[in-house]
């Protein structure tokens, strides 16, 4: 009778736990015997050593460290993880809430609000992401005209300080000339001088935060003014200004008003990069677009505008990151990116639109965005190509931690393709 | 002469509803039919709009298009369940029950929206009231003939009346949070359908004794009560809008106790919960492969969704309620391989025959099968890959879209001068809202 006891116990003790996410581990890890890709150097044989959060070693035949943990990974495949260089995650819970939006602070002039504060490592979100192989993305602030700082975040950890991978950029909605959707009822003329206006007023805040940058070059002398900060790191070059400029003419405008500034800056969304690719080329700005299961902009614009459009804007010289600029459905970058491969960018060039082109447009290709000895150990391992819908994610790991394949969405397939009690109670 | 007027008698009788139908000959394809298996290096014959042959070295008369589509795949045209593409008007959100009222007045056959669709292999969509109201508005069934001016030649003629409905936080937000009136609970949605169904049945009984002479007053003829009572007689297939469990279980039992057997429920992204119970009433489910967690009812979601719900005996089929999925539906479909490892059969039924059956048509499309209509899709590698881009689209043998015939006129040029209104910010975000479309501008003003 104690036996069953115990034994229920047990089995109640193991339905708790499928209940839960397991806990992600940390070690030494030998992945052995898979089909490399590392992006930078080929696709190889090789088994991946992983120690201290890094990858060790990248060789074939290593021999197991005492203290390690051997997973066979023959036939399979391993992939540095996905970087998304656009999304909300972590910023918004359920968008039709607002109160679990955090993405969008009120007011023009808000570059100083930092995506990083409100950041939810508990999110749901994040485990439903990461299971795709997506292990490291962009959240962004959303709001007005210098919306806020993003921040690049790993999908591991309790707290944004552990999530943090090394890169912030302030965000700048260039004024658009475009329809802010169905409901806009507002004439052309109306449009035009909206645009107009909110340029001019771009300008003031840039000559406004330039003096400031000026006078407060070494240290700051002026009165608490935590916007002008923000924008003096931009200034000074320091921090990336991510532009979100989409129409023809807008993009012709931000390059415009981007040259001449001693600045980085990135352009993001790009919807129609395709119309000016060699303008953006020469520009020498990189790229950061998507998604590509979207609508065209425009009616008129071919059905296939926005999957052609990485393609085109990488073969007239452009450097071209790829985003899915969602939140709740992050996980579909790969896919993003396949269908940018199937019209025209190719598996290869957008395999480094997810991986390495995002990690050196953010300065940490060091530490991410390819399989090589010394950088963090954010990768995968799969049954195949990441990009192919039907392909599984098979292993995780995020700076080294070994993170479980469960979400969610996991969990309740495990709980329900069976549900006991089924139709009847008995 | 008599030829010529029983000619024109006949284009009188006819022509309103005379479809375009051609002829095709599909050569050296791999075939997938979807309910008869996958043929390799074979050929499909469409004659007159019908699927003639299927098989292997099958030849044609000179009058016939030749595809040569060697290397390529051929599947049933895809049929979405659910859309809002080619519409004018999706939602009368002014009262609880619009039963009488029907999109099939609000046709727009110039959508560029159909093209869209076609570029993506769909033939058949759903085209749906809005999801404002408990009981909204009849649905029309249209097939994707693009470049038809008349709104009548978008019809799939003889395909069975359908109705949506919708439960939970949107006719709640619409009526009860927006209009202070019930429902603003799923228990009050509950009552909009006993009501109603109630007193469709009286009407009904009204109607009875009047016609058997019982009575001398005719009842006061109304079409709302017409049109749900041809629910309660089984005239209509229920589509409704749902995606909690206990709001699906609901609506089962309103309908046993009306003795309604002809519902599909739509979204249903918790119908996984109730998978027993569905298979068991026999309602379909019409799911998305993955979306979710954009509202608080579809929060606790998942992705494996579609293959529980099939794995179960549910007849479940997956849409796109919008003008952006419904161009890549073979992707959402093959979405099922990732998300419950579905074959590559099960995971095409889901955007072809099961759908069909859904609204009643699968004796007609759905599949590839002799007698049945010639809507085909040709895709460059197999429909389930990422890489496959759609080739051809064919509509009652007659192509709609050849992606080497694909010229900038194919669209509709709004005004060419004009930069400025043509250009739509945000579309790259997906509108998760299609079905509010028309109601969400009542709350504009507040």
């Amino acid at each position: 009778m104690k036996i069953i006891n115990i034994a229920f116990a047990f089995f109640c003790l193991i339905s708790l736990n499928a209940q839960q996410i397991a806990k992600s581990t940390y070690g030494t890890f030998l992945l052995k015997g898979a089909t490399v890709h590392t992006i930078t150097k080929g696709d190889i044989q090789a088994d991946v050593l992983i120690q201290d959060g890094m990858i060790k070693s990248v060789a074939s035949g290593i021999t197991a460290p005492a203290n390690a943990e051997v997973i066979d990974v023959s036939g399979k495949h391993i992939y540095p993880g996905m970087i998304d260089a656009g999304t909300t995650l972590g910023l918004v819970e359920v968008s039709s809430i607002s109160l679990t939006n955090d993405n969008n602070e009120i007011g023009d002039l808000t570059p100083h609000v930092e995506a990083l504060t409100a950041i939810n490592p508990s999110s749901v979100l994040i485990p439903v992401t990461r299971v795709s192989g997506v292990t490291t993305v962009i959240a962004k602030p959303a709001g007005g005209l210098f919306a806020g700082t993003a921040s690049l975040i790993s999908l591991v950890g309790y707290t944004p300080d552990q999530m943090y991978a090394g890169f912030k950029g302030v965000v700048l909605n260039f004024p658009s000339s475009g329809k802010r959707g169905r409901r806009d009822r507002r004439s052309d003329e109306d449009i035009k001088k909206d645009t107009e206006k909110a340029i001019k007023n771009l300008d003031k805040i840039w000559t406004q935060a330039e003096a400031y940058a000026a006078m407060n070059k070494d240290k700051s002398i002026a009165d608490y003014n935590p916007e002008m900060e923000a924008l003096k790191l931009v200034v000074n070059g320091e921090r990336m200004l991510m532009v979100e400029v989409n129409k023809k003419d807008d993009i012709l405008t931000a390059i415009k008003w981007l040259k001449g500034k001693d600045i980085k800056a990135v352009l993001t969304g790009v919807t129609e990069g395709y119309k000016i690719a060699k303008e953006i080329a020469d520009s020498g700005l990189p790229v950061i677009t998507g998604p590509m299961l979207a609508v065209p902009a425009r009616a008129e614009a071919a059905y296939d505008a926005s999957y052609t459009n990485p393609s085109i804007m990488l073969k007239a010289g452009v450097k071209v990151a790829i985003r899915s600029d969602d939140t709740e459905n992050v996980r579909n970058l790969p896919f993003n990116a396949g269908f940018a491969a199937a019209y025209g960018m190719g598996v290869e060039e957008a395999l480094k639109a997810v991986t390495i082109v995002p990690a050196e447009i953010f300065g940490v290709a060091d530490k991410y965005g390819s399989i090589e000895e010394g950088k963090m150990a954010s990768l995968f391992v799969s049954d195949g190509d990441p990009f192919e819908t039907k392909t599984q994610i098979l292993n995780l790991f995020i700076n080294g931690w070994n993170v479980p394949i469960e979400s969610r969405h996991t969990l309740l397939y495990d709980e329900f393709i069976e549900r006991s009690p089924g139709l009847n109670k008995k | 002469m008599k030829y010529i007027i029983y000619t024109i008698l006949m284009f009188c009788c006819f022509g309103a509803f005379a479809q375009e139908t051609g002829n095709v000959l599909i050569k050296n394809a791999t075939v997938i039919t979807v309910t008869k298996g996958t043929l390799e290096n074979a050929d499909v014959l469409i004659t007159n709009g019908k699927i003639a042959k299927i098989g292997k070295g099958i030849s044609a008369g000179s009058d016939t298009k030749t595809i040569d589509a060697t290397g390529q795949f051929v599947m049933p045209g895809i049929i979405d369940a659910h859309s809002h593409i080619a519409l004018d008007a999706v939602n009368e959100a002014t009262d609880p029950s619009t039963a009488h009222v029907w999109v099939g007045d609000a046709l727009d056959p110039f959508d560029v929206s159909i093209y869209r669709a076609l570029a993506g292999g769909v033939t058949t969509s759903h085209a749906m009231h809005g999801s404002a109201n408990a009981i909204g508005g009849q649905c029309e069934t249209i097939k994707h003939r693009y470049g038809v001016m008349d709104p009548n030649e978008l019809r799939m003629v003889g395909a069975p009346r359908t109705i949506k409905f919708a439960l939970g936080e949107n006719p709640m937000r619409v009526h009860g949070e927006g209009r202070g009136i019930v429902p603003r609970t799923r228990m009050g949605v509950e009552q909009v359908f006993r009501r109603s169904f109630s007193e469709a049945k009286e009407y009904m009984e009204e109607w009875d004794d009047y016609n058997s002479g019982k009575t001398k007053v005719p009842p006061v003829y109304d079409l709302k009560k017409e049109t749900v009572a041809d629910i309660l007689k089984g005239d209509i297939i229920i589509h409704c809008h749902s995606y909690r469990a206990d709001e699906i279980l609901m609506l089962m039992n309103v309908c046993k106790d009306f003795g309604i057997t002809k519902l599909c429920f739509q979204h249903v992204n918790e119908g996984f919960k109730v998978a027993p119970e569905l298979a068991a009433f026999g309602a379909g489910a019409s799911v998305f492969a993955d979306w979710w967690a954009y509202k608080f009812e579809v929060y606790y979601s998942t992705a494996f969704n579609a293959a529980i719900l099939l794995r179960n005996g549910v007849v479940a089929s997956i849409n796109s309620d919008s003008g952006e999925l419904i161009r890549h539906l073979y992707h959402e479909a093959a979405k099922t391989q990732r998300y419950g490892g579905l074959t590559d059969e099960e995971a095409l039924s889901l955007i072809t025959i099961n759908p069909a059956k859904q609204l009643g048509i699968d004796d007609r499309v759905g599949s590839l099968e002799v007698g049945k209509e010639g809507d085909v899709a040709i895709f460059s590698k197999h429909p389930l890959s990422v890489y496959a881009i759609p080739q051809y689209t064919i509509v009652d043998g007659v192509v709609r879209f050849d992606i080497n015939n694909d010229p900038a006129d194919m669209r509709i040029d709004i005004n060419p001068e004009d930069e400025v209104s043509t250009f739509f910010e945000n579309t790259k975000h997906h509108d998760h809202d299609n079905c509010m479309r028309d109601a969400m501008e009542l709350f504009t003003e507040k």
